[in-house]
C-alpha cells in the first residue's frame, strides 16, 4: 500500500491521481479468524488494529453489515475530550485524547485532529463546584484541566454571551488539548491500517447468528457463510441487544436516537468547543466552517435514526441564549443517530457469560471520542483476558452496584 | 414526534406533552430477591427491533400514566392502556398479530 | 453581455424601480425582481468564488437550489451570510456582498489553490499535512479554516423577532404550482381543512413560464383563475413565501413562513415557523433541472436551461447576447424557442442525443435556430465569463471539432423529482430508467402512527413531466389522500391537455463521452465545493464505494444546496466507475430542512427574557429591589447573598450569618417543595417512599426523612410533619418538588396503584420564610396570635392558627442550629408578611440571609445538602444516617439496593469534617491522595471535600468530605493537594463543628 504523503500527492498529481490504489482490500471472508470482530465502526476498527499492533494478532476479520464507518462514527459532534470526573472513565477517555494526538502519524492518515480545547461552562453555583471538582480530580489522573473565569471564557470565545439574562457565564472547566477530529476519517484511517497489516475488513457482511458449544464461541454465521474463530469481539453500539440476543445473553442497554445539525458554513469564528451543560447544547464549528450542534438524546427506544423535532428545537435556542449570533445563521443539515445507554450511562467494556465472547458498547452520547482508547483496551481484554482500563468497565457492576456515574455534577439545587 | 391516545383522558396528546418512562410490565423485586433478579429488574432490558412495551406519562395533561404498544423500527402505535395492569389487552395483541404475524415480546406473543 | 431587454418581465413592475447596492456598487432593478435577476439585469454575471479553488462562479439556477450565488445580506443586526440571490426578493436599500475571495471579487488571492488544483484532489487533506505534528495546529489547519467557510460571521446580535404556530390540517399540499393547485382543487369540496404552501412569492411554478397556454387558455390566466376559486373556500388556507421545511413522524411537519425577508423593515417577525400536524400530505414539489457534466461547466454564464428562460420571461432579462443550448432532451428547446422569440441569438442547440428531439426541435429548427444532433460540448473558453464552446461529437471528442463564439451556455440533463418530503420520514425511492430519475415508491409511502401511508407525492415530484400526466397523476393522488384523511371524493375529470409530442431524453453522464482524464478533471459536478468528475472516479477506485462513503470522501452534495444539483450525477458517475447500476449504488438519506431555515425560527420567540421564564416567590421582588445578588436554582432565582455598597459578597455573608446567630435572620424559605400526601394508605406509601417509619410519626410533630431512588442512592432529604391522621406534608429540596412530585405519582400510579392515596404539590400555595436566631420566638410574640413558647411548640413540632393577621402554619425545624421557625403563609400573603417580619424585627436588627448563609450555617452544623454531600453515587450509610434508615421495615425503595456487594463494602468514603492547620479554608471539590499510584497510573485517593466555607462563627475554614472508613479516623492528618501540586494537610473531625449539643435550637 502507498504510503501517503505530500510527495506521494505530488507525484501522483502528474497523472491526475490515476495511480492511486484501494486505501483498504475487499476480500471474502477465510473459513477461520483467530478473531472476529462484529461491527466496522470506529471502536471495531480500532479494536482490531491494536490487536494487531500491540499484541501480534494479525489473523483478524472485521464484518461489517453495512458500510465501514457508517454508523455513530460518522454521525456526531466530533468532540474529543477526556475531562471526566470518575478515575475509569478519565483513564481510557484520556488514554483516548493521547491516542489521537499522534493518530495521524501513527496511521499515516490525516485524521485532523485539532487540540483547539473544550470548554464546559459552569452556570450555576452548582456547576462551579461540579466543575472545580473535576478540575481537581483530573490534575490527579493526569488530566490536564483548569476551572477559567468569566473573562477568560470571553477572551477564548469573543462570540459568547456571559451576561445571561437567564443564565450568566460565571466560569468554565477548560482542557486546553481537548479538540475535534473528522470523523469518517478514523475510521477510514484505522480501515487502511487494519487491511495493510493483512486483516480482512468485510463489509456488506451481515452476522446472522452466533455459534456455541460447551459455552464457548465457535463462529458466526452471516450472510456471507459460516466463519469459525477463537475469539469473537461484539462492538456494534446500537445493534447491541440484537448480538447479545445471538449469544444466548441481555444486556442492560436501551437505544435511543441522538440529534445533531450543522450550520452553513461561514467564516471562522469560534476557536474551541464548548458545551453549556444546564441549558443543554453544545457548539464548535468545522474546519469547512459549519457550526456543528448538538444536545440531548430522546427519551424513548428508537431504531428510526429520525429524531424528534422538539429537542432541536430546545438545543437552539438554548445555544442562541447563548451565542447570540448565530440567530441568523441556517440550519443546513440535521440528522440523528441511535445511541445505546446503559444503566449508569458509561461503557461496558467485558467479558460476557459466553467464553472469548467479549463485548464493548454503551458509549451512549460519548462514542467518538474513545475510539482509539476503547479500541486500545479492547485489544488487551481479547488478548490477555483482562485490561487495567477495562476492569471496572465490566458487566458484573450493574449486579455489584459499582456505577460509574459521571453525572454527579448535575445533582440537584437545593 | 410521535402521538399517543392517552387512554385515560381521550386526547390525542402530542409528544411535548408526554414524558417516555422506558420498557413497560416490569416486575419489581425487593428484598429477599437475588442478585441476579434485581439486576434484571432494574437494568436489563427487551430493547427490541420491533413491538416494544413501554410507559409514558401524560405530564401536561392529565398526569396519568400509561403503556403503549409501539414499533420502534417504524413508530407505529398499535394501542396504549391503563397502566394499571399486568399485560396488554388481549385487543391490542390480536391486532399486533395481525400487523406483525409471530411477533414475541418477553412472554407475550 | 446580461441585460434587461425592453419586453417581457410578467413578475416585475417596470413602474417601480428599486435601488440596491452589490459590493459597493449601487445598481436599479424592478420590484418583483430576484436579487439575482437584478444582478444579471446590470451584468453582473460574476457573483461569487467557490468553495475549495475559488474560482469565478457565475448565477446557475432560477431558484432555492442555487449553489453558487449566496451573499452577504444586510449589516449590522440584519446581517445575514449566505442568503441565496436567487430567492431574495428585491427591495429598496437591499445591501449584498458576495462572500469566499480576498481582498476582492475579480482578484482573489484564493484562487491560487485552482492553480493548485492539481495538487488538490478529493480527500488530498487525508493524505497530507501529517508531518510534523504541530504543523497541523498551527499552520495547515488556520490556513484551511481561513480559506474554507463562505459568508462572514454576523458580529452583532439579531434583533429581529421570530415566532412559532401550532396548527392542525386534515390535508397539507406542500407546492404551489399546477399540480398542487389542482391537488387543493379536487380536495377543496371535502370537507377537509385544507393548507396550500408555496416556496415563493409568486403562485404557479413553471406553469407560468413553460405552458404559454392550457388548453387555450393563457397560463397565466389559468393560474389566476384557479387562485381565485380556491379564495372562496374557506376550508381551505393559503400561503405563499412558505416553504415545507421538513416532514417528520405521524403527520408532523415544518412549514418556514418569510414574512419580511422581501421588505425594507425589520418590523414584525420576521420568520414564522408552522408546526403542523396533518392527518395527510401532498407533496407537489416539482422538479429541479439537472447540469450537464462538461469540460469547464463552472465558467460564470453557464445556467441551467430553466433559469435563462425564467429570467426572459419573468423578470425580461437575457442572459447574454449569444446563449447556446446544450441538452439532452426536449425540454431545453423551450428555452431557445423563448430566447429567439425576445430577440436573443441561439447560435447553436447541441443535442446529445443521435436522433435528436420532437416536437419541439422541430419547432425550433422552423425558427432557423441551427441543431446539432449527436454532439457534445469538449471546451468552454473564458475564464470569469463564457467566450465561446468547441463542439464535437458526442462519441468521439476529436470529431468534427468546431467553436462556437456564445457568451453564455443554458444546459440540460434531464429532471430530479423533489423526492426530499416524501423520503424525510422514512419513504422509500426507485429509480426509472428510462426518465433517469429516482422517483417515489407508491408502494413504500411514509407510515404514520396507524401504520398507514400519510405523504403522498403528485405531478413532476411524483415523477410526471408531460402536462397531462401530471393533471391525471395529481387528480389520482390527490384522491388518494382525500380519502385517507376521511374526505369526500367527487367524480370531476380533468380536461385531456394535449402535450407536445417529446422525445425520450437520453441519460449522459459525461460529456463527451470519452473525456479524457485532464476532460474530465475539469468538469464539475458540485459547483460550490469543486467536485469534479474525476474527484468521484477517484473516491470509487480507493475503495469508497458506498454512496456515503463517495459523499464524505468528495465532499459531493455537502454543499448548502445539499446535493440538489450535483447527487445525481455524481451518483451516476460513481456507478459506472463502479460498473454497478445505479440503484445498487443507493442514494444517501434525505434529511430535513428543505433548504437552510433560520436557527432563530427553530427558537421562536423564547429567547431573552422568555426563554425559561424565571419562577419567582411571592417575595422575589422585594429581594431584586434590596439589590440581592441572585444565584439561578432550578427554575428560581434565590438571593445569594444581600451585598451592602461597596461589600463584597463574602463579607455580605458573613454580616448576614453573624447577624442571624446572634439575633435574628430571615430566609425566604418559599421555593422549598411542599407535597401533600394524604388518604387510608398515605403512611404506608411513605414508609416505601422514605428510608425512616413514617407512619409512626405523631400528629402534629415533625420528623427529617430521606429518600433513595430504587437504585438505593439518596436522592432527596426534608423534613415531614404529620398534618392529621390520614395525611402527611412533605418538604423536598427546592430543585426536588416536581422530581419528587413525578417520583411520587409513578411509584402510586405503575406499581401500588391500588393504595389509596392522594398526593398535591402545593409548592407554589404558600410563602414560607425562616425566622432564625435567638430572637426568633421574640420576633413571632411580638406579631402574636399564636403561642410560640417552648411548651407549646416544642422543637420538630408544628401548630397552625392566625399569626397577626396572616393564615399560619408554623414549623419548629431549624437547618442553622439556631432557634428557628418556618412560617408557611399563603401565597398571597407572603410579601405583606416578610414585610411586617422585617418591620418589627428592626428593634432586633433582623437580617435578611441568602443561600449562602444558609449553606455556611448548614455546614457548621454538619448538616448535609443534598448536591453538596451527594451526587447520586453516595448512599445514606455513607454519610452516617443510618439513624434514618428504619431496621423495622421489610422493605423501601433503595433497601434491596443497598444490600448489594459494592454497597455494603466496609471499605466505603464516609462523611467527616475537616479542618486545616492553620485555619484557611480547604479548596472546595479537593481530593485527598493516598499512597501510590493505581494500575492506569493515576494518583490514588482516599476521599473528597463536599463542602468548604470559611466561619464566621469559628472564625477559621470549616469542611465536610467523605473519606475512606473515615469516622474511624478521627484525628489523622491526611493530604489535599491543590490543582497548582500545593499539599494542603488537614485534620479528619466530627462534621458537627457548632454546637454538637444542640443547645441553641432547643431553647
Amino acid at each position: 500500500m502507498k504510503r501517503y504523503s505530500v510527495f506521494a500527492v505530488a507525484r501522483e498529481a502528474l497523472r491526475y491521481h490515476q495511480g492511486w490504489g484501494r486505501a483498504w482490500r475487499s476480500p471474502e471472508p477465510k473459513k477461520k479468524y483467530e478473531a472476529i470482530i462484529i461491527g466496522a465502526g470506529g471502536h471495531g476498527l480500532a479494536t482490531a488494529y491494536y490487536l494487531g499492533k500491540n499484541h501480534g494478532l494479525k489473523n483478524v476479520a472485521i464484518l461489517e453489515k453495512g458500510w465501514l464507518g457508517g454508523g455513530n462514527t460518522g454521525r456526531n459532534t466530533t468532540i474529543i475530550r477526556s475531562n471526566y470526573l470518575q478515575d475509569a472513565s478519565a483513564a481510557i477517555y484520556e488514554k483516548a485524547r493521547s491516542l489521537y494526538e499522534t493518530m495521524s502519524q501513527d496511521l499515516n492518515y490525516n485524521v485532523m485532529f485539532s487540540p483547539r480545547g473544550v470548554m464546559m461552562l459552569a452556570q450555576t453555583q452548582h456547576e462551579i463546584r461540579g466543575y472545580k471538582r473535576t478540575a481537581h480530580a483530573n490534575a490527579l489522573q493526569g488530566v490536564s484541566t483548569e476551572f477559567i473565569t468569566p473573562d477568560r471564557v470571553k477572551s477564548l470565545v469573543p462570540i459568547i454571551n456571559i451576561d445571561g439574562p437567564r443564565y450568566p457565564v460565571l466560569g468554565a472547566l477548560w482542557q486546553p488539548r481537548g479538540g475535534t477530529a473528522r470523523h469518517d476519517a478514523v475510521a477510514w484511517g484505522y480501515a487502511r491500517a487494519c487491511s495493510e497489516m493483512g486483516m480482512d475488513v468485510i463489509q456488506q457482511c451481515e452476522v446472522t447468528g452466533i455459534r456455541r458449544q460447551n459455552g464457548q464461541v465457535q463462529g458466526v454465521e452471516t450472510s456471507k457463510g459460516s466463519i469459525d474463530c477463537e475469539k469473537l469481539g461484539i462492538v456494534v453500539a446500537g445493534h447491541t441487544g440484537v448480538l447479545a440476543d445471538m449469544a444466548g445473553f441481555r444486556m442492560p442497554i436501551e437505544s435511543v436516537a441522538l440529534q445533531a445539525l450543522v450550520s452553513e458554513p461561514i467564516k471562522p469564528c469560534m476557536d474551541v468547543v464548548v458545551m453549556a451543560n444546564t441549558v443543554h447544547g453544545y457548539m464548535s464549528q468545522s474546519d469547512k466552517g459549519e457550526m456543528v450542534i448538538g444536545g440531548g438524546a430522546d427519551g424513548f427506544n428508537n431504531y428510526t435514526q429520525r429524531g424528534s423535532f422538539h429537542h432541536v428545537e430546545e438545543t437552539v435556542r438554548a445555544l442562541i441564549e447563548t451565542f447570540p449570533i448565530i440567530s441568523r445563521l441556517k440550519m443546513l443539515r440535521w440528522w440523528g443517530g441511535i445511541v445505546d445507554m446503559t444503566g449508569d450511562r458509561s461503557p461496558i467494556l467485558s467479558t460476557t457469560p459466553v467464553k472469548n465472547i467479549f463485548i464493548n458498547c454503551g458509549w451512549g452520547t460519548g462514542g467518538f471520542k474513545a475510539i482509539p482508547g476503547s479500541g486500545w483496551a479492547m485489544a488487551e481484554l481479547m488478548a490477555k483476558g483482562h485490561s487495567s482500563l477495562t476492569e471496572e468497565f465490566g458487566l458484573n457492576r450493574f449486579k455489584e452496584g459499582k456505577f460509574i456515574d459521571e453525572s454527579v455534577a448535575a445533582g440537584v439545587a437545593h | 414526534m410521535l402521538i399517543f391516545t392517552c387512554p385515560y383522558c381521550g386526547i390525542e396528546a402530542d409528544e411535548t406533552e408526554l414524558t417516555p418512562g422506558g420498557e413497560a410490565h416490569l416486575k419489581r423485586f425487593g428484598p429477599g430477591s437475588s442478585d441476579e433478579e434485581f439486576e434484571g429488574y432494574l437494568f436489563n432490558r427487551e430493547n427490541p427491533k420491533g413491538v416494544h412495551f413501554e410507559r409514558w406519562r401524560h405530564v401536561y395533561g392529565c398526569g396519568k400514566w400509561f403503556h403503549a404498544a409501539r414499533c420502534t423500527l417504524t413508530l407505529e402505535v398499535f394501542g396504549t392502556y391503563s397502566a394499571q395492569t399486568f399485560e396488554p389487552p388481549e385487543e391490542i395483541k390480536e391486532r399486533i398479530r395481525a400487523k406483525r404475524p409471530g411477533w414475541k415480546w418477553r412472554n407475550f406473543s | 453581455m446580461s441585460k434587461r431587454l425592453g419586453v417581457g418581465g410578467q413578475f416585475i413592475d417596470r413602474s417601480k424601480p428599486i435601488k440596491f447596492q452589490f459590493n459597493g456598487r449601487r445598481f436599479s432593478g424592478f420590484k418583483g425582481d430576484t436579487l439575482a435577476s437584478a444582478l444579471l439585469a446590470n451584468d453582473q454575471v460574476l457573483i461569487g468564488r467557490s468553495f475549495k479553488y475559488h474560482r469565478p462562479r457565475g448565477i446557475v439556477s432560477s431558484g432555492s437550489e442555487e449553489p453558487n450565488a449566496l451573499m452577504n445580506l444586510g449589516e449590522n443586526e440584519t446581517f445575514e451570510p449566505n442568503q441565496r440571490a436567487t430567492t431574495t426578493e428585491l427591495f429598496e436599500g437591499l445591501t449584498a456582498f458576495s462572500q469566499n475571495h480576498w481582498p476582492s471579487l475579480n482578484f482573489d488571492i484564493g484562487v491560487i489553490n485552482n492553480y493548485l488544483s492539481r495538487f488538490l484532489p478529493a480527500g488530498f487533506y487525508y493524505k497530507m499535512f501529517i508531518h510534523p505534528r504541530p504543523f497541523w495546529k498551527y499552520i495547515y489547519e488556520p490556513f484551511i479554516r481561513q480559506s474554507a467557510g463562505l459568508g462572514k460571521a454576523p458580529s452583532v446580535k439579531d434583533t429581529s423577532d421570530y415566532e412559532h404556530f401550532y396548527a392542525f390540517y386534515d390535508l397539507v399540499i406542500i407546492g404551489g404550482g399546477i399540480s398542487g393547485l389542482n391537488a387543493a382543487l379536487t380536495a377543496a369540496e371535502s370537507g377537509l381543512k385544507i393548507l396550500i404552501m408555496e416556496q415563493n412569492s409568486e403562485w404557479g411554478g413553471r406553469c407560468l413560464v413553460d405552458f404559454p397556454f392550457i388548453n387555450e387558455e393563457p397560463g397565466l390566466k389559468y393560474i389566476s383563475r384557479i387562485l381565485s376559486e380556491l379564495r372562496k373556500y374557506k376550508n381551505v388556507t393559503m400561503r405563499s413565501r412558505m416553504m415545507g421545511a421538513g416532514v417528520y413522524d405521524h403527520g408532523y411537519l415544518l412549514g418556514y413562513e418569510r414574512l419580511n425577508d422581501h421588505l425594507s423593515t425589520n418590523e414584525g417577525p420576521r420568520h414564522r415557523l408552522w408546526r403542523i400536524r396533518a392527518k395527510q400530505i401532498i407533496t407537489a414539489t416539482g422538479a429541479i433541472e439537472r447540469p450537464l457534466s462538461f469540460p469547464g461547466n463552472d465558467i460564470p454564464g453557464i445556467m441551467l436551461a430553466s433559469a435563462v428562460r425564467d429570467y426572459a420571461t419573468n423578470f425580461g432579462v437575457a442572459v447574454g447576447d449569444k446563449v447556446a443550448i446544450f441538452t439532452n432532451n426536449d425540454d431545453a428547446y423551450r428555452t431557445a424557442i423563448t430566447l429567439h422569440e425576445i430577440g436573443v441569438t441561439v447560435p447553436v442547440i447541441i443535442d446529445a442525443r443521435s436522433s435528436g428531439g420532437g416536437e419541439l426541435a422541430h419547432h425550433a429548427k422552423e425558427l432557423g435556430i441551427r441543431v446539432e444532433n449527436g454532439k457534445a460540448i469538449s471546451k468552454v473558453f473564458g475564464q470569469k465569463r463564457v467566450k465561446a464552446v468547441t463542439i464535437c461529437d458526442y462519441e468521439k471528442s476529436d470529431a468534427n471539432k468546431e467553436k462556437i463564439e456564445c457568451d453564455s451556455i443554458a444546459m440540460s440533463g434531464g429532471w430530479s423529482p423533489v423526492v426530499h418530503l416524501f423520503s424525510h420520514c422514512g419513504g422509500k425511492l426507485k429509480w426509472d430508467e428510462d426518465l433517469a430519475m429516482f422517483r417515489p415508491d407508491k408502494a413504500a409511502k411514509p407510515t404514520s402512527s396507524d401504520g398507514l401511508p400519510f405523504v403522498t407525492a403528485v405531478g413532476s415530484a411524483n415523477g410526471f413531466l408531460l402536462m397531462n400526466e401530471v393533471l391525471i397523476d395529481t387528480l389520482d393522488g390527490s384522491r388518494t389522500a382525500i380519502r385517507a384523511a376521511g374526505g369526500k371524493i367527487n367524480n370531476k375529470k380533468t380536461k385531456e391537455f394535449l402535450d407536445k409530442n417529446e422525445k425520450a431524453p437520453e441519460a449522459i453522464w459525461i460529456s463527451p463521452k470519452d473525456a479524457n482524464i485532464k476532460k474530465r478533471s475539469k468538469t464539475w459536478l458540485d459547483f460550490q465545493n469543486d467536485v469534479k468528475v474525476s474527484d468521484v472516479e477517484l473516491a470509487a477506485r480507493e475503495g469508497f464505494e458506498s454512496v456515503e462513503h463517495a459523499k464524505r470522501y468528495t465532499t459531493l452534495g455537502m454543499a448548502t444546496d445539499q446535493g440538489k444539483l450535483s447527487n445525481i450525477n455524481g451518483l451516476a458517475i460513481l456507478s459506472s466507475t463502479l460498473g454497478k447500476e445505479i440503484p445498487r449504488v443507493g442514494t444517501t438519506t434525505f434529511r430535513p430542512p428543505y433548504t437552510p431555515i433560520s436557527l432563530g425560527s427553530i427558537g421562536g420567540s423564547a429567547r431573552n427574557e422568555l426563554f425559561q421564564p424565571i419562577r419567582k416567590t411571592p417575595i422575589h421582588e422585594w429581594h431584586e429591589k434590596k439589590g440581592a445578588y441572585m444565584e439561578p436554582v432550578g427554575q428560581w432565582r434565590r438571593p445569594f447573598c444581600y451585598p451592602k455598597e461597596g461589600e463584597t459578597h463574602q463579607k455580605a455573608v458573613e454580616r448576614e450569618i453573624n447577624q442571624t446567630r446572634s439575633s435574628l435572620g430571615l430566609l425566604d424559605a418559599s421555593t422549598l417543595g411542599k407535597l401533600l400526601v394524604t388518604g387510608p394508605d398515605a403512611g404506608k406509601f411513605l414508609d416505601m417512599l422514605y428510608t425512616n417509619m413514617m407512619s409512626t410519626l405523631k400528629v402534629g410533630k415533625c420528623r427529617y426523612g430521606l429518600m433513595c431512588s430504587e437504585n438505593g442512592f439518596l436522592i432527596d432529604d426534608g423534613v415531614v410533619a404529620r398534618i392529621d391522621e390520614q395525611t402527611w406534608l412533605c418538604h423536598t429540596t427546592s430543585g426536588g418538588a416536581d422530581r419528587i412530585h413525578s417520583h411520587m405519582e409513578e411509584w402510586l400510579q405503575t406499581e401500588w396503584w391500588d393504595w389509596k392515596v392522594y398526593v398535591a404539590n402545593l409548592t407554589e400555595q404558600f410563602a414560607q420564610i425562616g425566622v432564625v436566631g435567638p430572637n426568633a420566638r421574640k420576633l413571632l410574640e411580638k406579631i402574636g396570635g399564636l403561642d410560640v413558647s417552648k411548651d407549646a411548640l416544642g422543637f420538630m413540632e408544628w401548630k397552625e392558627g392566625k399569626l397577626g393577621k396572616y393564615d399560619a402554619r408554623i414549623f419548629r425545624i431549624s437547618f442553622s442550629g439556631e432557634l428557628s421557625f418556618e412560617v408557611a403563609v399563603p401565597a398571597g400573603q407572603g410579601m405583606a408578611f416578610w414585610k411586617e417580619l422585617i418591620e418589627l424585627g428592626e428593634e432586633f436588627g433582623v437580617m435578611p440571609y441568602g443561600t449562602e448563609a444558609l449553606h455556611v450555617m448548614r455546614a457548621e452544623k454538619g448538616f448535609i445538602m443534598i448536591g453538596d454531600e451527594t451526587d447520586g453515587t453516595v448512599i445514606p450509610q455513607d454519610l452516617n444516617l443510618t439513624w434514618a434508615i428504619s431496621k423495622k421495615k421489610e422493605d423501601f425503595l433503595g433497601k434491596r439496593a443497598q444490600e448489594r456487594a459494592h454497597m455494603v463494602d466496609p471499605n466505603r468514603w464516609k462523611l467527616v469534617g475537616l479542618e486545616t492547620l492553620d485555619g484557611s479554608v480547604l479548596p472546595d471539590g479537593a481530593y485527598s491522595t493516598a499512597q501510590g499510584f493505581n494500575s492506569n497510573g493515576q494518583r490514588s485517593t482516599q476521599g473528597r471535600i463536599t463542602s468548604s466555607y470559611y466561619s464566621p462563627t469559628l472564625k477559621r475554614g470549616i469542611a465536610m468530605g467523605l473519606i475512606l472508613n473515615g469516622p474511624s479516623r478521627e484525628g489523622e492528618i491526611i493530604e489535599f493537594p491543590k490543582i497548582d501540586g500545593t499539599i494542603i494537610p488537614a485534620k479528619i473531625t466530627s462534621p458537627v463543628f457548632y454546637d454538637p449539643d444542640g443547645e441553641k435550637q432547643n431553647v
